[in-house]
């Protein structure tokens, strides 16, 4: 076992873990941030994906002590107290979920997409969300709802 | 509509309207039901029909998760059967719980109940100025009455909640991160698990390098092993993770024979098999399939086709999990599987238990689109917390359980064959369907032992046999689901072929037979419509005598034509439609394709008209449609399960690819608007229109026409060359 450091949320962390668990395991079981979800384990989903210094990065397999100097936010961490960031309140008004268990990973890396890039072509969209797997079939209230920020924005 | 003869089977089983509606604390309306969220939206839908009966907000109602001994035992929540359950059930027990709670106001404020107005729960009446709550009128908070199946319920033009869309049950805490699905599941001194599975279905545990089990137990992780059956406990979930690896390399397999490997499609029309006519009604009898004569004399032109779909599996984005906790010879499980009192009679079964000892509650897990892992890891949980009783166990599969140990919905054959007279009418059909079972769900009620059904009974100490499935006689169980088609073709000779001896496990994928039944149907119309020259939509209509059907096809052509579908460079577009089990939505579905140089299917934009009766929540009901249009053509284009003589090679995303967001069709659904009809189920009426759609929309692109899944490059390469 080792200490590391995180930076998570914008709050500073120590945890006591084996350096090797990916990055998952901990933001899940050590700071209880359920949001990020395990659904490959393989970096083939999505579902686990976080910012890391604002970029989409999946969790599931990179261990903990390589992000230790890192600035990492997880889908808890986008809403301001009670208020939706605009992917967030996109999503919802939409309704671009079903069971819900690929949305967070999603709404991830949307807003690292916007953050980089206001107006995002189509084939922007499709790479950013192409290792985002989703079986209910969401996609295209995904796509309407990223229509909806860009034209917000535009 | 029922009539008091013809008890609606929910309220039969539960006659007390307290067994549906709770009045809970802080002024809140607890729904039960025994169907559970999938992310269908049930519980959006179930919410706004109670909020309607009793004139309360929406967001006063709360829908319990279905937990055993205290919600309705409503059986499965699958087949697209919940609104006329549940949704049916909810609706006259509001309606009751209104009237009983408005007499008991008039008596309270000693006024007649027909002066009384309702606003949120709150009621006053016209003559006076006091008021009273629900909640007011019941301290205790029980009904103590029966469900009234007589009572009056709204009229549709007085619904002001029904037929809105909201904001659904969950939406936001999905969109915060904050829905706790069985995944997150946390308890006082849980212990987390993992599995180490044989390499394929018939392998046998050799033998355990003991000196790995005494490592790993001088770390406070243990084995567990029971026969075949091996799973690793450990306090810290990713320490189980690794000693899950660690195991599966010190462990030694007996790999018997493989599995059976012969040409799939082969052994589906050759294999041993039972083979049953489907009558009018769609249900098989146990009578002598009459062979195939030659076509009618009037026939001037006979085509014939066989369409081939492959294994395919659920899929499901979250690998299954089960929680169970053993203590004083009871146990606790969580799962998040479709039927809490099925399960829970067969694991009672399984384990050797008394039902009442077993106490079930559900969890929600991520989309199961019909019988996936979800009770196999219940059962597996069951299995190791028995072996370390008193604490909690959280066992979640990985991918690779998922993936090579899912029931699977079975690889299919359709044999058609059609005569068209002079006039392009069709005056003789034959529709065979070969496939596996689709009956494997984990219920007593059923043939054979309920515990076959469970995967793990198959690796324990005393392992049970594999099921066989006797084939199931009901109208549109099974293979032989759609298998009668709607259409008006006079004495169609209908064959259900049940297959013996093929390779995988199996079991409900949504829509079971339906599916293949419907696109290879559907891509038959067609070719008969082009032989008949009539155009596609004129030809089926010339075939229906049912108006409601009509109506979805004339109005998916209409938008279709508007919106010039298929008219671009390089474009084609096709159309397909079936009633779902033939008693359920009516959907025609319309797809935009174009097959590019690299001979890939690009799918541009889809329409969707669909009359699923009264909706309730028509948001709700489009996402349903959208995602099983989007769900069927990942199947079309997309997927199979593959696999060899030592297993399953299908164990991941890249060996089992399924559609992407670089693929996904604009869609366009319309409903149609049907105040005062009973609910039509809809959550599966899209898939076989979307297959049938698919095929007809890439013939009108190239000039191909596919009949073998999935449609991806190879395949369209293939036909061409052909």
């Amino acid at each position: 076992m080792s200490e590391i450091d995180l930076h998570v949320n914008g709050e500073s962390h120590t945890v006591d873990v084996e350096p090797d668990t990916p990055l998952i395991y901990v933001l899940r079981n050590h700071l209880k941030l359920t949001g990020p979800k395990l659904g490959c384990g393989q970096e083939q989903c999505g579902a686990c994906v976080v910012l890391v210094d604002g970029k989409a990065t999946n969790s599931c397999v990179r261990a903990v002590s390589e992000f230790a100097s890192t600035k990492i936010v997880t889908i808890e961490g986008l809403a301001e107290g009670s208020e939706l960031s605009p992917v967030q309140k996109a999503f919802q008004d939409e309704g671009a979920a079903q069971c819900g268990y690929c949305t967070s990973g999603i709404i991830v890396a949307t807003t690292a997409l916007l953050n980089s890039n206001t107006q995002p072509s189509d084939d922007d969209i499709h790479e950013a969300l192409h290792d985002h797997l989703c079986r209910c079939g969401s996609h295209r209230r995904v796509l309407a709802a990223i229509s909806r920020l860009t034209e917000e924005g535009a | 509509m029922a009539t008091p003869s013809d008890k609606h089977p929910s309220i039969a089983d539960h006659p007390d309207l307290d067994q549906w509606i709770g009045m809970g604390a802080d002024e809140r309306i607890i729904l039960h039901t025994g169907k559970v969220d999938i992310g269908q939206r049930i519980s959006t839908a179930l919410a706004l029909i109670a909020a309607e009966e009793l004139d309360v907000d929406y967001d006063r109602v709360d829908v319990r998760r279905t937990e055993t001994d205290i919600d309705p035992n409503e059986g499965f929540t699958a087949g697209s059967m919940s609104m006329q359950h549940s949704g049916k059930a909810i609706r006259m027990a509001s309606a009751t719980a209104r009237r009983f709670l408005l007499a008991r106001a008039a008596e309270k404020l000693g006024v007649d109940a027909a002066t009384l107005v309702v606003e949120d729960g709150l009621i006053q009446s016209r003559d006076t100025n006091e008021t009273i709550t629900y909640w007011e009128l019941m301290p205790d908070g029980k009904f103590d009455i029966p469900v009234d199946e007589t009572v009056a319920v709204k009229a549709p033009e007085d619904h002001t909640k029904v037929g809105t869309s909201v904001l659904a049950k969950g939406m936001r805490e999905i969109v915060t991160g904050r829905m706790r699905f069985i995944h997150d599941m946390v308890l006082p001194d849980m212990l987390n698990a993992r599995l180490v599975r044989p390499p394929h279905y018939l392998a046998e545990l050799k033998s355990i390098d003991e000196g790995v089990i005494g490592r790993l137990a001088a770390n406070n992780i243990t084995v567990v092993r029971d026969g075949s059956f091996v799973a690793v406990v450990a306090a810290d979930e990713y320490a189980s993770v690794k000693a899950a690896g660690q195991i599966a390399n010190a462990v030694e397999w007996n790999l018997k024979d493989g599995l059976p490997t012969g040409e799939l499609y082969d052994s589906l029309t050759s294999n041993e098999r039972i083979s049953l006519p489907v009558v009018k009604g769609g249900a098989p009898v146990d009578e002598p399939v009459l062979r195939l004569k030659n076509p009618p004399n009037e026939a001037i032109s006979t085509a014939s086709t066989r369409f081939e779909k492959p294994y395919q599996m659920h899929g499901s984005i979250a690998p299954s999990a089960g929680c169970a906790l053993f203590e004083d010879g009871k146990l606790a499980v969580w799962t998040h599987n479709q039927g809490v009192y099925p399960l829970r009679a067969t694991m009672a079964e399984a384990l050797d238990m008394a039902v009442d000892d077993i106490h079930i509650t559900y969890v929600p897990g991520s989309g199961c689109y019909g019988h996936n892992g979800a009770d196999d890891a219940a059962f597996d949980a069951a299995l190791i917390a028995r072996a370390v009783p008193g604490k909690p166990v959280l066992l979640k599969w990985t991918r690779d359980n998922e993936h090579a140990w899912e029931p699977y919905g079975s690889a299919m054959v359709c044999e058609l064959r059609g005569s068209l007279d002079a006039n392009g009418k069709v005056i003789d059909w034959s529709h065979e369907s070969y496939g596996d079972t689709f009956m494997a769900r984990p219920a007593p009620g059923r043939v054979g032992l309920p515990a076959e059904k469970l995967l793990s009974t198959h690796y324990m100490e005393s392992p049970l046999d594999w099921p066989v499935a006797p084939p199931t006689m009901g109208a549109h169980v099974g293979v032989h689901r759609n298998l009668e088609p709607l259409y008006t073709f006079p004495e169609p000779r209908l064959v259900k072929n049940l297959v013996r001896r093929l390779p995988l496990r199996v079991s409900a994928l949504r829509t079971l037979g339906a599916f293949a039944n419907v696109t290879a149907m559907e891509s038959f119309i067609d070719e008969l419509a082009e032989a008949a020259d009539i155009s596609p939509v004129e030809f089926r209509l010339i075939h229906l005598d049912n108006e409601r059907a009509k109506e979805v096809i004339i109005t998916l052509a209409d938008h279709m034509k508007t919106d010039q579908a298929g008219q671009d460079e390089g474009r084609g577009a096709g159309i397909a439609f079936s009633q779902y089990k033939n008693v359920a939505a009516y959907c025609a579905v319309g797809i935009e394709v174009e097959v590019n140089d690299e001979a890939e299917v690009k799918l541009h934009r889809a329409w969707i008209s669909c009359d699923a009766g009264e909706v309730v929540d028509p948001d709700g009901l489009t996402a349903q449609l959208e995602g099983g249009l989007i769900q069927a053509a990942s199947w079309s284009l997309y997927e199979q399960v593959t696999y060899d003589g030592g297993g399953i090679t299908s164990r991941d995303w890249e060996t089992y690819p399924i559609i992407r967001f670089n693929n996904i069709p604009e869609v366009k659904a319309i409903l149609m608007e049907r105040p005062g009809e009973p609910f039509l189920g809809a959550g599966e009426a899209v898939a076989g229109p979307t297959g049938g759609a698919i095929i007809n929309a890439i013939y009108s692109a190239v000039g191909l026409r596919l009949r073998r899944m999935p449609f991806d490059p190879d395949a369209i390469k293939l036909v061409a060359m052909q």
